[in-house]
């Protein structure tokens, strides 16, 4: 049985490695915030309270686009709505906690800190703390997520264009998926969620980002339905 | 921007995350939606690698020759066999970079 530091410090270690990604994302989020003239409190305010990568710069860029805030509001709304499928995979592991811990605990739950203690969650089931490693992936997440945007604001974007960082975020995604190409329904799954997420891409509010997981979660319970 | 569209949004995002954590207990949901929710990942993330790929910063499809799409076939197959995240990103940031700068310059 591992004890609730140990846990912790696991979810730290796994997340650790898509900072690679984040990192270099967050300060261009933060730069991208001033670039567009925004007042640079309200940029980092964006960073606390949402607390969610590409949210915030769509955000940014409907607002200085001329967008109404409703508009803005409601994409935000939309491209996180992600995290119901999250939180419905991850609520069978903590299902035991209080009411007032999950509700702490659901701030800090993001996509690699759901994809990394997902998969640790699976292979530990019998851990008694198994929270302690979601805890733990979150917080090195809102951790290195506030300094680097708050470093872009004030530094701006010291991290050259040209690079196109931007390009690590889908590779920090294909490190998270890339096993699971070794079973035939996964691999239907993703391919259906991916061409549907082009084909729907300009969709209003972003809409794409939950219409092709919706599409691909019904192929998946086509695909579950033809294996029995 | 004002701040109470930054709470709005900030609210909006909060309940996304809280909803079916704290709201959904473990008898709401059957062995068939369980079952479903196993692919979660996979039908997820996709919808951020693709248009990551595939569609450039002004929302257009790129040319089927763009340094991205090596890039990422290059991250696929180096993460397939080491199982290692770090490498996989630095083998796509790497040959995306050799791509645009040693070849394409």
């Amino acid at each position: 049985m591992l004890t609730k530091k140990q846990l912790f410090k696991r979810g730290m270690l796994d997340i650790s490695p898509h900072m690679l990604s984040v990192i270099p994302f967050g300060i261009i989020c933060g730069a991208i915030g001033v670039e567009l003239g925004f007042n640079p409190y309200l940029v980092y305010a964006m960073s606390f309270i949402i607390f969610g990568g590409a949210s915030q710069i769509v955000f940014l860029q409907l607002l200085s686009g001329g967008a109404s805030s409703l508009v803005a509001v409601t994409s935000v709304g939309i491209i996180n709505s992600r995290h119901l499928l999250y939180g419905a995979v991850l609520s069978e592991y903590l299902e035991k906690l209080s009411f007032i811990k999950k509700l702490l605990i659901s701030y800090v739950v993001v996509d690699q800190g759901f994809a990394e203690s997902n998969k640790f969650f699976k292979k530990h089931r019998t851990e008694e703390y198994l929270h302690y490693h979601l805890i733990g992936t979150g917080c090195t997440m809102w951790v290195c997520w506030q300094t680097a945007t708050l470093s872009g604001i004030i530094l701006g974007s010291f991290v050259p264009e040209e690079l196109g960082l931007k390009f690590a975020i889908p590779l920090t995604f294909i490190a998270i998926v890339v096993q699971d190409l070794k079973k035939l329904d996964h691999v239907i799954v993703m391919i259906t969620c991916g061409l549907s997420s082009l084909l729907f891409f300009d969709a209003p509010f972003k809409s794409y980002i939950i219409i092709s997981p919706v599409i691909a979660l019904f192929v998946a319970a086509l695909l579950l339905r033809l294996k029995k | 921007m004002t701040l109470a569209s930054i709470i709005a949004a900030g609210i909006l995002t909060y309940f996304t995350r809280m909803t079916m954590i704290a709201l959904i207990s473990r008898d709401m949901l059957g062995d068939k939606i369980k079952a479903v929710l196993e692919y979660v990942p996979s039908a997820v993330f996709p919808a951020i690698i693709f248009p990551g790929i595939f569609i450039n910063d002004y929302g257009t499809f790129i040319e089927m020759n763009d340094p991205k799409i090596f890039g990422a076939l290059v991250a696929v197959i180096v993460g397939y066999f080491s199982k290692n995240i770090i490498a996989t990103i630095l083998a796509g940031l790497v040959s995306y970079w050799f791509l645009i700068f040693v070849i394409f310059s």
